[in-house]
């Protein structure tokens, strides 16, 4: 609790709109800000390479000019040319939003009860629930499989997205949240004859709509990329997400880097618009999970 | 019934309602298969045939592998390189940028970007970077200059940094995000206060700065200390050839785990490393949030 | 010879979607099984035009054909079939058979038709990999095998006039074909190398035999290469970057990346890679067999993906899923995989016709499966990495080769006799 609730709202307000001191352009602010250019087009140097590939033929690919010679879209027309690329991506589409749907309501659930609930066993179940960040998906393969396969989720949606539908980190972030609504605000609520469904519903989960929606990016992007899971449980070229179906661009003999590369470009721009619209939240958001601690 | 409670247990009632089906969930989708990968680790299984009990043998193997001591290492070599580095390098770049005003937006996108990418993608961009000439960027560069070839990826003591090095790259325009929010956070009345006092930058920032940024500061820390101690991404997409680089150079433990799971399929020796990589998660985090607590 | 392969592959392409069109009205199918491989776009045509070859002669079964990826198949398959989710017929890597027969996953073929004695007289040699005592459990419809590829291109600069046919020849003319920029640094590699692509087999069952040696004994549980023999083939193969100079470990990521941006002469690898070869614009280039030693001695290794039963099928599953057997290891079906996806075909009667076995890149694989090892890998990736630290210890520790192979072939006895106990 170091920090008040008010700073946290300037700071993410500064932070929509920045205003820093309008200080005169003096040699110092001047070497800085050509630092930090210099900085943040090195940042980005290899996303420029993704896309310099994903523009060039194949026996260009080990070419070092960034511009290629014969720069070209037939890579990206090839991926979206392929019939399957659609369905793919519709599946990542629906199955990212409704396990970020899912994580909202739950975690933010979840979270919520933890905070602002005083009963028996709360700390176990968080510490429980915070200890299952620590075992990698990787071993539960297997064990989610069998059970997929004994209860028929093999090859469905629901097969691909039950795993991540509650997330110990969402609900650690949205736990975190939660501590900055006052209780106040709550006792109000149970006194105006609110219960507690409703509270949460109507009271908590409004103010805390900036980490909801950090939440959300974080939930979508991770499923957006998700690959080892939906590859185990689908069958069907039909099911795949687009991870999957993208790593059919690499085979045995060969893998086609241009065509990954202009799958991997493609694929972002999901993100990159989820991000554009939310990014003004992730940063409120941010704040406020950053320095409640 | 429920109107006969006081509000003490109507609270209860409602916490374990609003938990029931969260519980439900973490108990047959997390804990019952971390449980079994707990059972798995004192058997022998390949994944095809049965499982047979074998008691402590994995962990006497893992404890007498010597690859499993390298990748120990590794992965604290990840923990305590990658954590400081990215926490200096996140704290520098937005201290500064906090300090301009010109066309600020675009470069705060600028340092965001690589959070945004494809793993596998940049993993090969990066992987490529580092390659001898002729096709390698950056030892074409010096080469130019005269400077002899740099053996990145394949060099028994430079490949775990220059794959460290993409991991903090990835990471860094969150970091950077959540230095600035914190920043922004700081009441400019301090830095007024200082100001007329006369004294000089360095000062203000050791004694007002980054004292008042510590919760942000360990905020990275904790989050930042989980993804090396799982780093497992880069790693693996840039030594695919010779997966974990040259003499295990730069295996960490997730690495190790899906190698054995994976290649090897020896399930029951995988999960025994899960086991431990779990204690290691275990120890680290209650340490950070005992320092949290301290604060 | 790419273009008349490309040309095969479309015809072979337009034959197949005539044919679904003509079949979609037929009568319905009585069986359906569903069978597994992996996703390579030639070996998907390849199948689904076997599927309606079969089809049309078995019109009561149905094929379901399902793909994976490549990268992890193998993990898909063990996941699924002993979940009881899996195919009826599958296509397993022959490496990996030893555990699903222990397993009990796959049922042996039926010793009608699949006896022992016509498999082994209608079959290359190797395939007895997949016989268990008066049963076989699998059988390929395709082998591979190694051979040395050149870049005629770069041949034709050097003044070189062909392949060479002796290890010495091969250093020689990869001096030839090594350039180096000012600073001294390799720009062009002579021969690529690299443990991480074929050179492992390369190694195992061509030059520690060359060398005098015998790579294992015991049927492959016993580590062998421990021997004058391994250490002289283990500085033969470092030599070539560390006294010779005519490559480096790790040139351009990956020998066969070099190999496609013409920028090394020659490069030892499979014949999976023909397809990929074939697409690769601007590159001339041929096939020569494996060069011999100065004895004139032959060797090569060969390995092939198998067919098998699971035993998930069974009854009338089971007697479709023997015919569909029958079929997918015929000399026809093994004449179209050779056209349609560039694999050898497993039989002498198919792969040893006057235009298969002079044919200009099939030739040389082919003529080397006459004389090709195939090694039984207890687990190939982890076999593998052992010879990669064998290198990595000499050419980044200093290590002697002596003291390196013994390292490796400790490590590896280790590994097999975990694994056969």
């Amino acid at each position: 609790m170091a920090v008040a609730d008010t700073e946290f709202r300037a700071a993410s307000e500064t932070l929509l709109a920045p205003r820093a001191p309008r200080r005169k352009a003096n040699a110092g602010q001047i070497a800085r800000w050509l630092l930090l250019f210099a900085g943040g087009i090195l940042m980005v140097a290899p996303i420029a390479y993704m896309i310099s590939t994903s523009l060039k033929w194949p026996h260009e690919i080990y070419d070092l000019a960034l511009i290629p010679d014969e720069p070209h879209l037939e890579n990206y027309v090839y991926v979206l040319e392929d019939g399957r690329f659609y369905g793919w991506f519709i599946n990542s589409i629906i199955i990212a939003t409704i396990t970020t749907v899912s994580n909202v309501i739950f975690d933010s659930l979840v979270g919520y009860t933890l905070c602002k609930f005083r009963f028996p066993g709360r700390y176990i179940v968080f510490i429980a629930i915070l200890s299952t960040l620590m075992i990698p998906t990787e071993m539960l393969v297997i064990p989610w499989y069998l059970m997929s396969q004994s209860l028929g989720w093999l090859d469905s949606y629901w097969g691909i997205m039950f795993p991540g539908l509650m997330t110990a980190f969402g609900t650690f972030l949205m736990k975190q949240f939660f501590e900055t609504v006052p209780d106040d605000f709550i006792e109000a609520a149970r006194i105006d004859g609110l219960n507690e469904l409703q509270i949460w519903w109507t009271v908590a989960m409004p103010l805390v709509r900036p980490a909801l929606a950090a939440l959300a990016i974080f939930v979508f992007l991770g499923n957006w990329t998700a690959f080892i899971w939906p590859l185990i449980v689908t069958n069907s070229v039909e099911m795949y997400t687009l991870p999957v179906g993208l790593s059919s661009f690499g085979d045995e003999a060969d893998v086609q880097w241009e065509l990954i590369m202009t799958g991997a470009a493609i694929s972002t721009i999901p993100t990159l618009v989820v991000f554009l619209i939310f990014q003004r939240f992730i940063i409120r958001g941010v704040v406020m999970a950053g320095l409640k601690g | 019934m429920y109107r006969s409670l006081s509000v003490r247990h109507k609270h209860i009632v409602w916490a374990w309602a609003f938990l029931a089906i969260p519980v439900a969930f973490y108990v047959v989708i997390r804990f019952y298969p971390t449980a079994n990968a707990m059972l798995i680790s004192f058997q022998d299984w390949n994944l095809l045939g049965d499982r047979t009990w074998t008691g402590w043998k994995n962990y006497e193997k893992l404890w007498s592998d010597p690859v499993f001591w390298k990748v120990f290492r590794n992965t604290f070599v990840y923990l305590l390189i990658g954590t400081p580095v990215s926490l200096v390098v996140a704290f520098a770049i937005a201290y500064h940028l906090d300090k301009l005003r010109f066309m600020h937006g675009f470069l705060r996108m600028l340092y965001f970007l690589p959070f945004m990418t494809s793993a596998v993608a940049m993993a090969w961009v990066w992987r490529w970077f580092y390659q001898p000439v002729p096709i390698g960027l950056i030892n074409n560069f010096l080469s130019t200059l005269g400077i002899p070839q740099v053996e990145f990826l394949r060099s028994t003591t430079l490949a775990l940094p220059s794959i460290l090095a993409p991991a903090v790259w990835a990471g860094l325009g969150f970091q950077v995000i959540i230095f600035m929010a914190g920043l922004r956070a700081i009441p400019g009345s301090y830095y007024e206060a200082a100001r007329i006092d006369g004294v000089s930058a360095w000062t203000i920032l050791w004694e007002i700065t980054i004292p008042l940024l510590k919760p942000t500061i360990v905020f990275i820390v904790v989050f930042s200390s989980i993804g090396f101690l799982r780093i497992f991404d880069h790693v693996f997409n840039m030594t695919t050839g010779d997966p974990g680089g040259p003499l295990n150079s730069t295996k960490p433990l997730v690495l190790m785990i899906y190698q054995t799971a994976f290649t090897d399929y020896s399930m029951g020796y995988a999960a025994a490393q899960t086991v431990v990589l779990f204690l290691i998660l275990l120890i680290v985090s209650l340490v950070q949030l005992r320092i949290l607590r301290d604060r | 010879m790419p273009v008349t392969l490309g040309n095969q592959f479309k015809s072979a392409a337009l034959g197949a979607a005539a044919a679904i069109a003509l079949s979609a009205g037929a009568a319905t199918a009585e069986v359906e099984i569903e069978y597994w491989q992996y996703f390579f776009e030639a070996r998907v045509n390849a199948m689904d035009q076997l599927i309606l070859n079969f089809e049309a002669a078995n019109p009561d079964i149905k094929v379901n054909m399902t793909t994976f990826p490549y990268a992890d198949y193998r993990t898909k398959v063990a996941a699924a079939i002993p979940a009881g989710e899996g195919p009826d017929v599958v296509q397993l890597f022959y490496g990996w058979l030893n555990d699903y027969v222990a397993a009990k996953l796959i049922q042996p073929l039926p010793s009608d038709p699949f006896s022992p004695s016509m498999i082994e007289e209608e079959f290359f040699p190797m395939v007895a990999a997949m016989r268990e005592g008066d049963n076989y459990w699998a059988l390929p419809t395709a082998v591979r095998s190694l051979a040395l590829f050149y870049n005629e291109r770069l041949f034709d600069e050097a003044g070189i006039e062909g392949p060479p046919e002796t290890l010495d020849e091969m250093v020689e003319i990869a001096k030839k074909l090594t350039m180096t920029d000012d600073a001294g640094n390799i720009t062009q590699v002579g021969i690529t190398a690299g443990m991480t692509a074929q050179d492992h087999h390369w190694f195992r069952e061509v030059l520690v035999r060359q060398f005098g040696g015998d790579p294992y004994l015991d049927d492959y549980q016993t580590v062998n290469y421990n021997s004058e023999a391994g250490v002289m083939a283990a500085e033969f193969y470092t030599g070539l970057a560390n006294v010779h100079k005519v490559t480096a470990f790790g040139f351009m990521d990956e020998p066969q990346a070099a190999f496609k941006a013409g920028r090394a002469g020659m490069h030892i690898d499979g014949s999976f890679r023909i397809g990929a070869l074939n697409k690769t614009r601007g590159l001339k280039w041929g096939v020569a067999e494996l060069p011999a030693n100065s004895e004139g001695m032959k060797s090569n290794y060969s390995s092939y993906w198998v067919n098998a039963i699971t035993t998930k099928a069974e009854g009338e599953k089971y007697d479709a899923a023997v015919k569909f057997m029958q079929y997918v290891t015929s000399d026809e079906a093994m004449q179209i995989w050779l056209d349609v996806v560039g694999e050898l075909p497993a039989k002498p009667s198919v792969g040893l016709t006057e235009a298969n076995s002079n044919d200009a890149v099939f030739g040389p694989f082919i003529r080397g499966l006459a004389y090709a090892n195939t090694t039984k890998f207890a687990n190939e990736s982890a076999q593998r990495q052992i010879l990669i630290d064998m290198v990595q210890r000499i050419d980044l520790e200093g290590q002697s080769a002596a003291d390196s192979i013994a390292v490796a072939a400790e490590a590896e006895q280790t590994l097999l006799d975990e694994y056969y106990n």
